[in-house]
């Protein structure tokens, strides 16, 4: 009995000052923090007020939110395919080869792969260099720092979190359930809204949690191929706690975008008819 | 009677090897047809050209005289039992059942009336609302049967279904598929390697072997006289003897046995090699323990009794013959006549020639034996 308590020990311990140390207390440091004001003492809700009272906070969050959900979706449809793909069309030798090819950019930081964007991308970059050699274009455009340019980067980075839950569920799919709804008379299309979709909902729900919380909280891509012109929320964090140094009102942004988070997954949930416990199996 | 389904030359082939062979059928209207034979003989992959879900290489499939070329599996008017059932775990039974009509543009109060109907007619009817999981084997071979049946097909295909069931419920279902299939008159194409399936259901039956059919007959045609040594050994029990052919005295054709004995044979068995090898088939039923004595009209070989396999009605002796390896069954009337029979004793047993069939020795292995 006793041993058995020090074993159990042995292995919550860690796990316990990991979650507390590092998450759990810095983030109660953090609420504290957002509800204290270097101008004021004691308990203020000014750090809040400010957030709705200026309205290029707001704006932004609202933007990051629908932005987040665009991207979420968007990689949600992109990844379908390529799952279906790889699992049920590509030859076996062939689709673990295609694996490696979705894996083998992840491999790579984040910095370097949107790096690669930016030298793709930018005025003086490849693509504009070849577009104007080819003679589409008279002079180079700038193709960075814009919503769409943004966008694009938020979902080559999150793919592989989409992309590896969904073929989890599309492999265990039975090919004759695609053939049985074939066989009864349905289009392509009726195969993929009424089989394929439905069976795929809990790994596109789990996939689609982690793609919307690291969209959501990421903050390198929308920087460097947002940059000023596609403010992210996260930015508005960092601006507030490193340029301004005001570690108040960052605190009370965190937890507003925490508040966000849970709740669009917990609306995301309720839509889709999943429980938090299904997904995470 | 016109055809439901007629399939003409038909060849398909993976690469070099070639799985269907030439094959060509009819099937008339509102018949149970089964293809019969052993697994790897190509009989799934012609379900699956008719289905369309392969093309075929060579030949024509015509439903009701229409030629399926080009058709996509969606659009043809067949449907296919999956032999693993395949029903849609997603949706309950109803909308299984619903699917190809929906599928169809039908909606509202004549999709329910069908599958009311349909549920009704499989035995089902308080089973809609059930989820998929919640029913038993026999239940989803019905809701399977149920959600093609609905859809009025010219041809219903149905692959091995029973084999994923266990024995006893098996027998039960491979009645109820037949009285299933007189009650909605529907004509039914049946794939399997179980002979005995194949033979208590269906109207006609086709052997195949490595691609290509060996004989289309009634199940007593296949089962009294086969066209082949293939078919001798694969429809129903059957004892195979090894044999010469040879004249006898007075010119008639004789088989000897490898311990010296001549059997007589059938008339019937006309084949004129002599001195060559050729296998002497003969059904444990036709075969009598402790004949009368040799009266020259019966054969007659001693045999010692290796073992009694009881089972019921169905009681068999397993013998073997002196100086050979052979081993029999013979069947054991369980009309307390041979109660005195005991394990290693010598008996005889013997045969009307006409009872017995000769064909040319072959060297195929029946891998998947039941």
């Amino acid at each position: 009995m006793k041993s058995k308590r020090i074993g159990f020990l042995f292995f919550f311990l860690p796990v316990a000052l990991w979650l507390g140390l590092l998450i759990v207390l810095p983030h109660l440091e953090l609420l504290r923090l957002s509800f204290t004001s270097t101008r004021e003492s004691g308990f203020t809700l000014a750090n809040y007020f400010a957030f709705f009272n200026e309205p290029i906070y707001w704006l932004t969050f609202v933007r990051t939110a629908l932005y987040s959900i665009l991207v979420t979706f968007i990689v949600m449809v992109v990844a379908l395919p390529v799952a279906f793909y790889i699992t049920k069309v590509a030859h076996v030798r062939v689709s673990g080869f295609l694996m490696v090819l979705v894996l083998v950019p992840f491999w790579v930081s984040e910095l370097i792969r949107v790096y690669g964007w930016i030298i793709l991308l930018r005025e003086s970059g490849v693509l504009n260099n070849f577009l104007v050699s080819i003679g589409l274009f008279e002079k180079p455009i700038e193709m960075l720092y814009n919503d769409a340019t943004m966008i694009m980067g938020l979902v080559y980075t999150s793919m592989l979190f989409m992309v590896v839950p969904v073929i989890g569920v599309m492999d265990a799919l039975d090919d004759s359930l695609i053939e049985a709804a074939y066989d009864l008379g349905a289009s392509k299309t009726a195969i993929w809204r009424t089989i394929i979709i439905p069976h795929c909902t809990p790994g596109m729900v789990s996939g689609g949690i982690i793609v919307f919380m690291l969209v959501l909280g990421s903050y390198l891509t929308p920087n460097l191929m947002g940059g000023k012109n596609s403010l992210w929320f996260t930015e508005q964090i960092y601006n507030q706690i490193i340029l301004y140094f005001n570690w108040n009102q960052g605190a009370a942004f965190g937890f507003l975008l925490l508040l966000l988070s849970t709740l669009i997954i917990w609306l995301g949930l309720k839509v889709t008819g999943q429980s938090l416990k299904e997904v995470v199996k | 009677m016109r055809n439901a389904l007629s399939v003409q030359n038909l060849v398909k082939r993976f690469g070099t090897f070639t799985a269907v062979n030439n094959v060509s059928f009819d099937v008339e209207d509102g018949k149970f047809f089964s293809i019969l034979g052993p697994s790897g003989c190509g009989k799934t992959t012609l379900l699956r050209m008719i289905a369309g879900f392969y093309q075929q290489d060579e030949g024509t499939i015509l439903f009701n005289g229409q030629d399926m070329e080009g058709v996509a599996p969606n659009k043809r008017p067949v449907n296919l039992v999956f032999q693993n059932l395949a029903l849609f775990p997603m949706m309950n039974v109803h909308e299984n059942v619903a699917f190809g009509l929906r599928r169809r543009g039908e909606k509202g109060a004549a999709v329910e009336r069908k599958v009311k109907d349909m549920l009704e007619r499989v035995g089902l009817p308080e089973s809609g609302k059930k989820e998929v999981s919640q029913l038993s084997g026999g239940q989803k071979q019905r809701i399977a049967i149920a959600r093609c049946l609905v859809l009025e097909p010219t041809v219903l295909l149905l692959d091995e279904p029973l084999g994923a069931l266990d024995a006893k419920l098996r027998e039960h279902m491979k009645v109820e598929l037949k009285t299933l299939q007189a009650k909605v008159g529907t004509t039914f194409v049946y794939i399997t390697h179980d002979q005995s399936e194949a033979m208590v259901m269906s109207d006609r039956v086709a052997v195949m072997n490595n691609g290509a059919f060996e004989q289309i007959g009634t199940p007593q045609e296949l089962y009294h006289a086969p066209s082949s040594s293939f078919v001798a050994q694969f429809v129903g029990a059957n004892n195979k003897l090894s044999v010469m052919l040879r004249r006898g005295e007075a010119g008639e054709l004789l088989a000897r046995y490898a311990n010296g004995l001549d059997f007589r044979l059938a008339p019937a068995c006309s084949e004129e090699a002599t001195d060559e090898p050729f296998d002497l088939f003969v059904r444990p039923e036709s075969m009598v323990i402790n004949p009368p004595a040799d009266d020259g009209r019966f054969n007659s070989l001693p045999v010692t009794v290796k073992a009694i396999l009881f089972d019921g009605g169905n009681s068999r002796l397993l013998v073997s013959s002196e100086g050979t390896t052979d081993e029999f069954t013979v069947a054991l009337p369980q009309t307390r006549q041979f109660d005195d029979i005991k394990v290693r004793d010598t008996i005889r047993v013997g045969w009307d020639p006409s009872a017995s069939l000769c064909f040319r020795k072959s060297d195929w292995k029946l891998y998947d034996e039941e």
